[in-house]
C-alpha cells in the first residue's frame, strides 16, 4: 500500500534523471559517433589483436611438446629455449626484423584501400598513409628488403593498426624461430641458441617473409610474370612453418645426431621422451592456438574478410584431425609394433595443420581433408626418411613442419578452388585457382617460393650453423651431453632430486630433547 | 635368530602382498622399486616408429626383518599372494641378520622388530 506522503521524497530525484537524461540526449545527437568505416576497421583490428594473442599461446604448445619428446635430464634447457626464444625474436624483430619484411608492404599498391587484405598492404586495420612504403633493396616494383618501421618509430604509437600489425607478424615470427629448438634440442649450447634466436627474428625470416606478404618479388609473380597469383600462402605453411623447418633441417644437419643415436653399423637406437602427457596437451594447446594462427590471417572479420576466416577456421579444424587420423593409422596397420602410437600421432595432428595453413582460405571441405590425410602419411615416411640418411631430429620438427610446409605450399597449386572471395589476391584480378580447378600457372608460383625458401633460408642457415659450430658456439660439450644440459648450461635441475632433502626441514620431535632414551 | 626376507614381486602383486602379510600380523616392512629380470625376455616397444626393448622390468622389492620360526609363515602368504603362474613373478631371498636398533626407543635385538598385535603376540610368544 503506497503512502503518498512517505514518497515525497522521490520527486527531486526522479525530475533531476529525467531532465538529465533528455539533455544528454540532445547533446549526443550533436556530437558525431563512429562510422561505419570505424566499426569495420575496429572490428578487424580486434580481430587481429585476440588472434594474435591465441598464436602466443603456441609457445606454450612448443614448450610442452618438445619437452615431453625429450628426456628428463634436459628439460629445464628445453624449456628455457622454448620460452626465451619468443623475447629475444621479440627484441629482433622489434629492432630491424619487420622493418625489414613489411617496410615497403604499402609502397606497391598505395591506393588499394579496404580490401586490401587480398593484396599486399593490410588496409583493413585502417589508414596506413605514409607508413611501411620504403625498400631498402628493390627493382622497380621488385621489393627485396624493406626499410621503415624500425624500432616502430616515425608516429606509430597511436596508429592502431600497424601496432596489431606487428603484434600478429611478431607472433607468427616467434612460431617460425622456435621450430629449430626442437631439431637441435639435447645438444645444443644456450650461446648458439640465442644467435639463432636473433638470426631467425632478425635476417632469414624477415628477408624471405617480406618476399611473400610484404610485398617482395615472390608475391609479384602474379603481376610480372603472369604465374596465377603469384606465391600464395595465406597464413604461412611456406612463410613460417617451411622457412623454420628449413633452419631446422640446416641446424640438424651441422650439430649431427647426438651421442648414442646411430650404432657405428648406422642403425638407430630409440631415445624416448619422458612425458608423453606433456607431448599431447602441447599438440591440443597447438591445435587450439592454430585457430588465431590461420582464421586470423584474414587481417579482417567484415565482408570477404569473415568468409576467408571462416573457411580458414573449418578447415583447419579438418586438416588436422585428417592428419591424426592418418597418422595413427599408418603407425597402427604399418609400423614396428602395428599399435596405434602416440608420439606419431602427435606429429600427425601438426602436420595436418601445417599444411592446411597455407590453403586453408582457398579450398573446400574436401580439399582440407585430402591435404590433411596426405600430410599425415608425409610425415611418417620423413621420419623414417630422416632416421635412414642419419639426420637426428628428436621431435619431428623437420617431418612437421619442413616436409608438410612444402606440401602446404604445393597444395594450394592443385586443391585452390578459385571461389570469389580470394579475387584480387596479391594485384591479381582473378581468383586463386590450382590445377584441379583449372588454374595452370599457380603451382609455378609456388614452387618458386619452395624453391627460394630452400636455397636462401636453408642455404643460407647452413653457413650460418657452419660459422656457429668453427667458432664452438653450436654443439655442447660430450659431457655435457652425458650428464643433461640441465645442470651445466642452466645451473639448476629442471626435476629437483634434492628438495625435499635440503637444509630447512626440521625433524618432528614428540618433546624437547631431555635424552637419549625418553619415557622408557 | 632374526632374518631378512627380500621379495622381489610384480609391482601390481605389491597390495595383494602388504595385506596378506598384514592379515598374519607381520607389521614393519619397507620396499624399493627397482628394475631387473630373471629369464623373462624384455618387453618390445617403440618410440616414434624405432623399436628397442625394455628388457630391465620395473619390480617392487620387499623388506621385511624377522625373527626365524616366521619365516616360513611369511613366504606362504607372499607366495600366495604374488602368484600368477605367467614368467615374472618374482623371487625371494632370505638373509640372517646381526642385530636390529629402534632409533626411536633405542631397544635391540628382538625387542626392536616386536610390535602390539604382532605376529607373535597372536600366537602367544613373547620374548
Amino acid at each position: 500500500m503506497l503512502r503518498k506522503r512517505k514518497l515525497r521524497w522521490l520527486v527531486t530525484p526522479v525530475i533531476a534523471m529525467v531532465l538529465m537524461f533528455t539533455v544528454n540526449g540532445i547533446v549526443a545527437a550533436q556530437t558525431a559517433g563512429p562510422t561505419t568505416d570505424d566499426l569495420a576497421t575496429s572490428t578487424n583490428i580486434m580481430w587481429t589483436l585476440i588472434t594474435g594473442f591465441l598464436v602466443f599461446f603456441m609457445q606454450a604448445g612448443f614448450a610442452l611438446v618438445e619437452t615431453g619428446f625429450t628426456r628428463s635430464k634436459n628439460a629445464a634447457h628445453t624449456m628455457m629455449m622454448n620460452m626465451m626464444v619468443f623475447c629475444i625474436g621479440a627484441l629482433g624483430y622489434w629492432l630491424v626484423g619487420f622493418a625489414f619484411q613489411f617496410g615497403g608492404v604499402n609502397f606497391t599498391f598505395p591506393a588499394l584501400g579496404k580490401l586490401a587484405a587480398n593484396s599486399f598492404a593490410p588496409g583493413t586495420l585502417g589508414d596506413l598513409t605514409g607508413h611501411l612504403d620504403k625498400w631498402l633493396i628493390r627493382f622497380g616494383q621488385t621489393g627485396i628488403l624493406g626499410g621503415d618501421g624500425f624500432m616502430l618509430t616515425r608516429g606509430v604509437r597511436d596508429i592502431s593498426g600497424i601496432l596489431a600489425f606487428f603484434l600478429f607478424q611478431m607472433v607468427f615470427m616467434d612460431t617460425a624461430a622456435t621450430i629449430p629448438t626442437g631439431a637441435m634440442a639435447e645438444r645444443l649450447k644456450f650461446t648458439g641458441f640465442v644467435l639463432m634466436g636473433f638470426w631467425v627474428s632478425m635476417v632469414v625470416y624477415p628477408l624471405v617473409g617480406g618476399w611473400v606478404w610484404g610485398g617482395g618479388w615472390l608475391a609479384n609473380l602474379g603481376r610480372t610474370a603472369g604465374l596465377g597469383n603469384g606465391a600464395v600462402d595465406f597464413a604461412g605453411s611456406g612463410v613460417v612453418h617451411m622457412i623454420g623447418g628449413a633452419v631446422a633441417l640446416a641446424g640438424a644437419l651441422v650439430i649431427g645426431p647426438r651421442i648414442g643415436r646411430f650404432n657405428a653399423d648406422g642403425s638407430p637406437n630409440a631415445m624416448p621422451g619422458h612425458n608423453i602427457p606433456m607431448g599431447v596437451l602441447g599438440a591440443i594447446i597447438l591445435f587450439f592456438g592454430w585457430f588465431g594462427f590461420n582464421p586470423g590471417s584474414s587481417l579482417a572479420f567484415v565482408g570477404t574478410g569473415r568468409n576467408l576466416a571462416a573457411n580458414a577456421a573449418v578447415n583447419t579444424l579438418l586438416a588436422g584431425g585428417a592428419g591424426g587420423v592418418a597418422a595413427m593409422l599408418y603407425m597402427w596397420w604399418f609400423g614396428p609394433t602395428k599399435k596405434p602410437d602416440p608420439g606419431l600421432s602427435v606429429n600427425g595432428i601438426l602436420a595436418g595443420l601445417v599444411a592446411i595453413t597455407s590453403p586453408c582460405a582457398f579450398v573446400n571441405s574436401v580439399g582440407a581433408v585430402a591435404i590433411g590425410l596426405i600430410a599425415g602419411v608425409i610425415v611418417c615416411f620423413a621420419v623414417f626418411l630422416l632416421e635412414k640418411l642419419h639426420i637426428d631430429d628428436p621431435v619431428g620438427a623437420v617431418p612437421v613442419h619442413f616436409f608438410n610446409g612444402i606440401w602446404g605450399l604445393i597444395s594450394v597449386g592443385i586443391f585452390a578452388d578459385g571461389a570469389a572471395s580470394s579475387a584480387g589476391w596479391n594485384g591479381v584480378d582473378g581468383p586463386v585457382t590450382g590445377l584441379l580447378f583449372g588454374g595452370k600457372t599457380q603451382i609455378v608460383a609456388q614452387l618458386a617460393e619452395v624453391a627460394s625458401i630452400f636455397v636462401v633460408v636453408g642455404g643460407l642457415s647452413f653457413l650460418f650453423f657452419k660459422v656457429l659450430a668453427a667458432l664452438k658456439l653450436l654443439r655442447s660439450e660430450p659431457e655435457h651431453e652425458l650428464m643433461g644440459l640441465d645442470m651445466p648450461e642452466m645451473g639448476a635441475q629442471g626435476y629437483s632430486t634434492v628438495d625435499v632433502h635440503m637444509h630447512g626441514s626440521a625433524l618432528p620431535r614428540q618433546s624437547p630433547r631431555i635424552g637419549p632414551a625418553s619415557g622408557r | 635368530m632374526t632374518k631378512k626376507i627380500e621379495a622381489i614381486i610384480r609391482e601390481e602383486a605389491l597390495d595383494p602382498v602388504k595385506d596378506a602379510l598384514h592379515a598374519i600380523g607381520i607389521v614393519g616392512m619397507n620396499i624399493f622399486e627397482i628394475r631387473g629380470h630373471g629369464r623373462q625376455g624384455g618387453i618390445p616397444l617403440s618410440w616414434r616408429g624405432t623399436s628397442y626393448s625394455m628388457d630391465l622390468i620395473p619390480k617392487i622389492q620387499l623388506n621385511i626383518i624377522l625373527s626365524d620360526n616366521n619365516v616360513d609363515k611369511a613366504i606362504e602368504a607372499i607366495t600366495k599372494a604374488a602368484h600368477t603362474g605367467k614368467e615374472g613373478d618374482g623371487i625371494i631371498f632370505v638373509y640372517p641378520v646381526e642385530d636390529v636398533v629402534r632409533i626411536r626407543t633405542g631397544e635391540r635385538g628382538h625387542a626392536a622388530i616386536m610390535y602390539p598385535d604382532d605376529i607373535d603376540t597372536r600366537s602367544g610368544k613373547k620374548k
